[in-house]
């Protein structure tokens, strides 16, 4: 217990570390900084969500992660007021961009501003910055079919790292440049300041490293870092978020769940039942692909599947561990928990991946922060009307027992 | 307890004091002991160590390690291809079907997961069974995921087709038939009727054949005695709830005897108390006279130990006493508590019962016509109603074993049946099997018969079978498959119907014969529909008169048995079934094999137990193996020193020394039937004398009794008289009291913490010790229901056993005064049971010693477990003073040396997916099956309403066949169990070790002995309340 409070505290110190030091670094972060990403949010979500994701997952248009890093704030409001615009200007990221996403174009937005841009950036900053808190470093990426999300975590440690030999530089230049005019002022020069100045760094270098404070400082900071990759790997073993394994038939629920807007009760018939949502079984695609489609090769796996009675073997892409109960029903069903919650945007979703950490952090931190949904549920009532009479504030999962071991382990 | 002169001990050493027992009782979990067997002695098991273990060790660390670090393995999710609309993954679906082995009835309803069953259950819409499940039944359900089983027909050694087996024995009958040669079916009781229409079938198309039904514990004495005494050749139905008195000689109708989840049901309905006012008041008296302390005798009120030769003297003596003849005396004791039994049943005229367990129908003509003098019949005994529970007929058995011998008989089939190993003639079968022309088993394995048969076309399964069962007339059950078959087997009815050239279809064969024979009339499909939703269908009027005539030939069975009951002064050596493994057909269930003996709490053994007494003047201890012989066949097993017991006298169970069982039951214990004998042709579990002879050698017997002691804290168990408890409902109540500076105060008043609210619900559970009869069913539905592991009798030696629900038995004796008097009394003590689970206290010890949180309180009153957290201190289960708690002290699973039903794909079938498979090295406990208590209130809030009582219902509550156990929310004003405790409250409710504070969510309710009050004890009651103070 105590220990784990430890690593997480060295975590949480190390992050704000990290990023306040790009904040500090970077001009275009502070550009994001600037914005709202509450209203960047409403915005995202009215105007831009139907095609982009926050992430870099490409939907039908692509990903926004760190798009601030790859074009100018000024370009993008440019783009976004007027994309034909830019595209007819001849500007060639934009052309190439066009021809990427097969000459579709993107909608403009003339009404929106510098104003409006900088906020849905900060949203989207916000968007990636929150997974990146919550889940975890390199290692856990690492841990396996991970997608290309390990990249700024990655990005980040390069650039520390860059810093601090910059930093070691500059601060070996000064020692240097300190021992001699201290030296000048004490007057004391001999001839070694004859010496060339490699003769003199090498003499300054050499002089640092026989530095205690400079020795220790190093020594320091290498054990230190040795240590949060460490912790951060370990956080990071079991953690699949990211996880997109090829699936043995290529079904899309963008093109289900997003473009036809088919129910997901449709088909995961169990959500609202039981503690398993349930893949569909075969007779369920064939409510429609009996009719619609049944030349494409996908679809024609289904059929061989029935005519040889052996069923599809679907990869699992959310691996909670077998010492953890979690069931569909109580979170669908009693709590009114929207599926993306958890499993994000899945109408966008090609191929399906783990877009939560599944951790239980994780769900601890929701059960903290969720109100239960009380609503004409008369199992409730009695428990409303006693947390009222109690507290101002409203009653959250945690308050009725959602932290305690039994709700999920037994 | 505290306040009465009593002395309440577990076990012989706990009485002495044995030097072990201490040694054990200051640690409860057995460190390493060295044992004999080279078994579980790597690192790897955690015990022992050398330099190589350490190298494996260390190479599979480093390299569990690196795979850990790498990929995470890909898990497949494989939905239906064309999913049955009411089924859901992860939702249990219930089917009604029956358990009808060898007789033994129960009406079942059968929890199925993802298409296999998982738990079975009572059907308390069954008035036969009433919705208790015996250990045995529920443990049924682990033989179905049994590896050891056949996987196809056998013919000989080798592996056959259907339909070569099919052809080769169709022409094999048939030759044999049109050569007029003899066919004999041969089963043990077959309860149901559609499968007697088979046979029926069966035998028009051979007309050579007979059925010979026999059972291994057989009471064909029984119907015998009905058919002399009343022309009626049936057992008659009994109802132990209307009998004021009842007198058992040497019968375990609680336990092994007809039907005892259902005796035991009527038997309790008459003792149950109620404290409320104007509640019920008074309670049966039970009069028992027994060899040995069953089950049954354990909850009598007045108990004597008679030797096996008295045991129709017995019968006889209250016959005379009741009718005004001249008495048989039986021993100054013995006599005594006759004439006060016999006073008690005159007195209850109508209202009075006796049983007997005897085999020998002289034997029970005289209790048919005791019964007869007291106005029972119509009353208290049916014989309007017959049932069926036994069929088995010892003289046609008898007649069988000759004609295999002398070849008379050409062709035999074995259905549900072993009498190789379980009939007193196996041996002479044994040798002759080979001479018939055409031997067929439809066992599940080769087993001690079938091993010897031509073929084996083995049966399903009942959870995979269609049947029926008519336990008693006009009560029908059906049973439905539950699961498609796992091997390649068929039923023995559909085998039946093909080799008589009939087609196979069984379950077309059912729906007709329901059809035309039980259903009849009306609309069919809904009446079966209904009837299958049911599981039963019981037809209203199917008794005829209830009463019976003057019983004849009294003084013909009286004269017999004069002659044939007389007291010798060798051992006598008596046969009696176990509750649990009864006669042996289950003998390869580890549950079964683990489960403790309720009065012994023996397990993985069967052994020779022998009063104090005769121990003594045998040079016997506990554990000597001993060599015991009767008329020159012989056994060589431990001693078990057993008080209660008749001294002078050896009993040895029935159904171990199976051969050919499979791992779990093979060489465990010996076989004892070839020690039952035909008197007069009917098979006597009487032995006769035999010789005891000390051996010289040891065995151990694994024995739970004195595992986890209450550390001389005594008020754990309370009682009281039933004239003390009519005077005061408080009685036999211990309340202490701690002195303050502000005065006495009680012990719940004061306390360290601060507790916990419960704003939602209180789970709890009230036991009433006067309605635990301590069968043991909730230990095996307890033991399904959460994955509980087997560890096999060494580590049951080691004091390592899982259960999560153990039932206490304690011996208590009275009035004592001195130490001498300690061994005095124990020579016939008073038996009280108290399961014990963890009772989720308040307060509760363990959490506040965790050091890393892994148990700890919910808001709802559970005591919670989180396994992954656990780093296995045992620190919590140090502290507990119940000694609840259980340590993993090995991986159970996927482990060769723990070689059980987790240890094969097959028998994991079993596990509940809804509880966690405890790993090595964590602590775990009752956890008041809050999986079923999570699911009963998602169930609610999805239907948005609170729970109703009785909708959640932990295991062991629902499997008790007597209501001891009731489970509910306290918090909730109507539930069941908070009007019992608002009555009982201040009443007969105690918590245990009241005086800790610890604040359980378990109340018990005090133990009633329908005892009179005689002056002394309460005088020494008087003495101790006064000098409690």
């Amino acid at each position: 217990m105590k220990s784990s409070l430890f690593f997480k505290k060295m975590r949480s110190i190390a992050q704000f570390f990290l990023v306040a030091l790009i904040a500090t670094t970077s001009i275009t972060q502070a550009v994001a900084q600037d914005g709202d990403a509450a209203n960047g949010e409403t915005l995202f979500n009215n105007n831009c969500k139907a095609c982009h994701a926050t992430s870099d997952e490409v939907a039908v248009g692509p990903g926004l992660k760190d798009v601030q890093k790859r074009r100018d704030l000024a370009w993008i409001v440019k783009w976004v007021k007027n994309p034909n615009g830019v595209i007819q200007s001849g500007d060639e990221y934009a052309v190439a961009l066009y021809n990427k996403f097969n000459k579709a174009q993107m909608t403009a937005f003339p009404a929106f501003g510098e104003k409006e841009v900088k906020d849905i950036l900060a949203y989207i900053e916000k968007a990636n910055a929150a997974p990146v808190a919550t889940a975890a470093a390199p290692g856990a990426a690492a841990g396996g079919q991970a997608s290309g999300d390990a990249a700024p975590s990655d990005l980040f440690t390069y650039i520390l790292v860059a810093l601090l030999i910059v930093m070691l530089l500059v601060l070996g230049v000064l020692m240097a440049i300190v021992s001699i005019l201290s030296k000048a002022v004490s007057g004391t020069a001999t001839a070694g300041e004859e010496g060339s100045f490699s003769d003199k760094l090498r003499n300054g270098l050499v002089g640092l490293s026989r530095n205690s404070a400079v020795r220790s400082a190093t020594v320091w900071f290498f054990v230190l870092m040795v240590t949060k990759a460490t912790i951060d790997g370990m956080y990071g073993v079991g953690i699949q978020q990211g996880y997109a394994p090829k699936q043995p038939i290529a079904f899309s629920h963008k093109l289900h769940a997003g473009q036809y807007k088919i129910d997901c009760n449709y088909c995961h018939t169990g959500v609202n039942r039981g503690k398993s949502a349930t893949i569909p079984s075969a007779n369920i695609c064939m409510n429609c692909h009996g009719v619609i489609k049944k030349e494409s090769p996908e679809i024609q796996k289904i059929y061989t599947a029935i005519e040889k009675d052996q069923p599809i073997e679907w990869v699992r892409v959310h691996n909670l561990p077998d010492l953890a109960y979690f069931n569909h029903a109580q979170h669908v069903n009693v709590g009114g928990v929207q599926c993306q919650q958890c499993h994000g945007e899945i109408q966008t979703m090609e191929v399906v991946e783990q877009r939560s950490s599944l951790t239980m952090g994780w769900c601890i931190d929701c059960h903290r922060k969720t109100e239960v949904n009380t609503k004409e549920n008369a199992y409730y009532d009695k428990l409303v009307e006693l947390h009222k009479s109690k507290s101002k504030e409203p009653l959250k999962v945690a308050d009725i027992g959602g932290l305690e071991c039994s709700k999920c382990h037994y | 307890m505290e306040t009465q002169t009593k002395r309440y001990w577990k076990g012989l050493e706990e009485l002495r004091n044995d030097e072990t027992f201490i040694k054990n009782a200051h640690n409860e979990f057995g460190s390493f002991e060295p044992t004999d067997s080279s078994q579980n002695k790597s690192i790897v098991d955690g015990i022992g160590s050398d330099r190589r273990d350490f190298l494996k060790v260390l190479g599979f660390g480093v390299a569990a390690v690196s795979l850990a670090a790498c990929d995470a393995p890909v898990r497949k999710s494989i939905p239906y291809i064309n999913k049955p609309i009411d089924t859901f993954p992860s939702i249990a679906d219930w089917y009604a079907s029956t358990y009808a082995e060898g007789g033994d009835y129960t009406s079942i309803l059968v929890k199925t997961r993802e298409g296999r069953p998982i738990k079975i259950e009572g059907n308390r819409q069954s008035s036969v069974s009433g919705g208790g499940v015996s250990a045995r039944a529920h443990a049924s359900l682990l033989a179905l995921y049994d590896v050891e089983k056949l996987k196809g027909p056998k013919k000989g050694e080798s592996d056959a087709a259907w339909d070569t087996i099919d052809k080769e024995i169709s022409s094999q009958l048939a030759s044999i038939a049109a050569k007029g040669g003899q066919i004999r079916i041969v089963s043990s009781t077959i309860l149901s009727p559609s499968t007697k229409a088979v046979i029926s079938d069966f035998t028009k198309k051979y007309p050579t054949t007979q059925h010979i039904t026999y059972d291994a514990n057989s009471l064909a004495g029984l119907v015998k005695a009905n058919e002399i005494s009343f022309s009626k050749a049936v057992i008659p139905s009994y109802d132990f709830s209307k009998a004021k008195v009842i007198v058992g000689l040497s019968c375990d109708f609680l336990g092994t005897w007809l039907s005892g989840d259902e005796f035991s049901r009527q038997y309790v309905k008459g003792r149950k108390l109620s404290s409320a006012k104007g509640g019920k008041r008074d309670m049966s008296r039970h009069y028992q006279f027994e060899t040995i302390l069953s089950l049954t005798g354990s909850n009598a009120d007045y108990r004597a130990a008679v030797k096996p030769s008295q045991e129709g003297l017995v019968a006889l003596a209250l016959y005379n006493k009741i009718t005004g003849a001249a008495g048989v005396s039986l021993g100054a004791d013995v006599d005594k508590l006759i004439d006060k039994a016999a006073k008690d049943l005159k007195a209850a005229q109508g209202a009075a019962l006796v049983v007997s367990g005897s085999n020998d129908p002289n034997v029970q003509v005289v209790v048919n016509a005791l019964n007869s003098a007291l106005g029972s019949y119509g009353t208290t005994i049916d014989l309007g109603t017959p049932t069926y529970y036994r069929q088995g007929n010892d003289t046609a058995m008898n007649e069988l074993v000759d004609g295999v011998k002398n070849g008379a008989v050409s062709a035999v089939i074995f259905y549900g049946c072993n009498p190789v190993y379980d009939h007193p003639r196996g041996a002479e079968l044994k040798d002759s099997i080979s001479k018939l022309s055409l031997s067929v088993s439809f066992a599940d394995r080769p087993e001690e018969t079938a091993s010897l048969c031509k073929y084996i076309t083995p049966a399903p399964h009942y959870l995979e079978s269609w049947g029926d069962a008519e336990p008693k007339a006009g009560s029908y059950s059906l049973q439905q498959p539950t699961i498609s078959l796992i091997y390649k087997t068929r039923q023995a009815q559909s085998s039946l119907l093909k080799w008589a050239g009939l087609s196979d279809d069984f379950y077309a064969y059912l729906r007709n014969f329901w059809k035309t024979n039980i259903l009849g009339g009306g609309d069919f499909e809904s009446a079966w529909t209904k009837a299958l939703h049911d599981g039963v269908f019981e037809r209203a009027g199917a008794s005829t008169a209830s009463g019976a005539g003057a019983p004849a030939g009294v003084d013909t069975a009286i004269a017999a048995v004069k002659n044939t009951y007389k007291s010798g002064s060798g051992i006598e050596v008596v046969l009696y079934e176990k509750v649990g493994m009864g006669t042996g057909t289950l003998a390869n269930n580890p549950w079964l094999q683990e489960f403790p003996e309720p009065v012994t709490k023996a397990c993985w053994d069967n052994y020779a137990s022998v009063s104090q007494k005769t121990a003594q003047e045998l040079g016997l201890s506990q554990n000597d193996v001993v060599k015991v012989e009767v008329k020159g066949k012989s056994v060589e097993l431990p001693v078990l020193v057993q008080p209660g017991q008749a001294n002078g006298t050896v009993a040895i169970a029935i159904g171990y020394g199976r051969e050919k069982a499979g791992k779990s039951g093979n060489g465990v214990g010996v076989n004892v039937f070839p020690f039952a004998q035909y008197k007069a042709g009917f098979v006597s579990f009487n032995a006769g004398e035999g010789i005891v002879s000390k051996t010289g050698s040891t065995h151990k017997i694994a024995q739970t009794q004195t595992h986890e002691t209450v550390m001389a804290r005594k008020a754990v168990l309370q009682e009281a008289r039933l004239p003390e408890y009519q005077k005061d409902t408080k009685a036999g109540r211990y309340f202490p009291h701690v002195f303050t500076s502000e005065g006495v105060k009680s012990s719940t008043e004061i306390s360290l913490w601060n507790g916990y609210e419960k704003p939602n619900h209180s789970w709890g559970l009230v036991i009433d010790l006067n309605s635990c009869t301590g069968c043991g069913s909730c230990v095996i539905s307890c033991q399904a229901e959460n994955n509980v592991s087997v560890v096999g009798r060494q580590e049951v030696i080691n004091r390592r056993e899982m259960h999560w629900i153990r039932i206490d038995r304690y011996y208590s004796s009275d009035a004592v005064e001195d130490l001498k008097g300690l061994e005095i009394a124990s020579e016939n003590p008073e038996v009280t049971f108290q399961p014990l689970m963890c009772q989720h206290c308040g307060n509760a010890p363990c959490e506040t010693v965790c050091p890393v949180l892994a148990t700890t309180h919910s808001t709802e009153g559970l005591n919670q477990m989180a396994y992954n957290r656990c780093v296995g201190t045992r620190y919590c289960a140090n502290n507990c003073p119940y000694k609840v708690r259980r340590f993993n002290w090995f991986k159970y699973f996927d482990n060769d040396n723990f070689d059980y039903h987790f240890n094969n794909d097959l028998g994991k079938m079993v596990i509940n997916p809804d509880v966690t498979v405890r790993s090595r090295g964590v602590i775990e406990k009752c956890s008041m099956c809050v999986q079923r208590i999570q699911e009963g209130k998602l169930n609610a809030k999805k239907e948005r309403r609170r729970p109703i009582d009785g909708e959640i219902e932990v295991a062991c509550s629902q499997s008790c066949p007597t209501d001891a156990i009731i489970f509910g929310d306290m918090n909730d004003p109507e539930s069941r169990i908070s009007k019992l405790l608002a009555e009982e409250k201040d009443n007969r409710a105690f918590t245990m070790l009241e005086e800790i504070n610890v604040k359980p969510q378990i109340t018990y309710l005090t133990k009633i002995r329908n005892k009179d009050v005689d002056a002394k004890a309460a005088a020494a009651t008087e003495h101790a309340e006064h000098g409690g103070h």
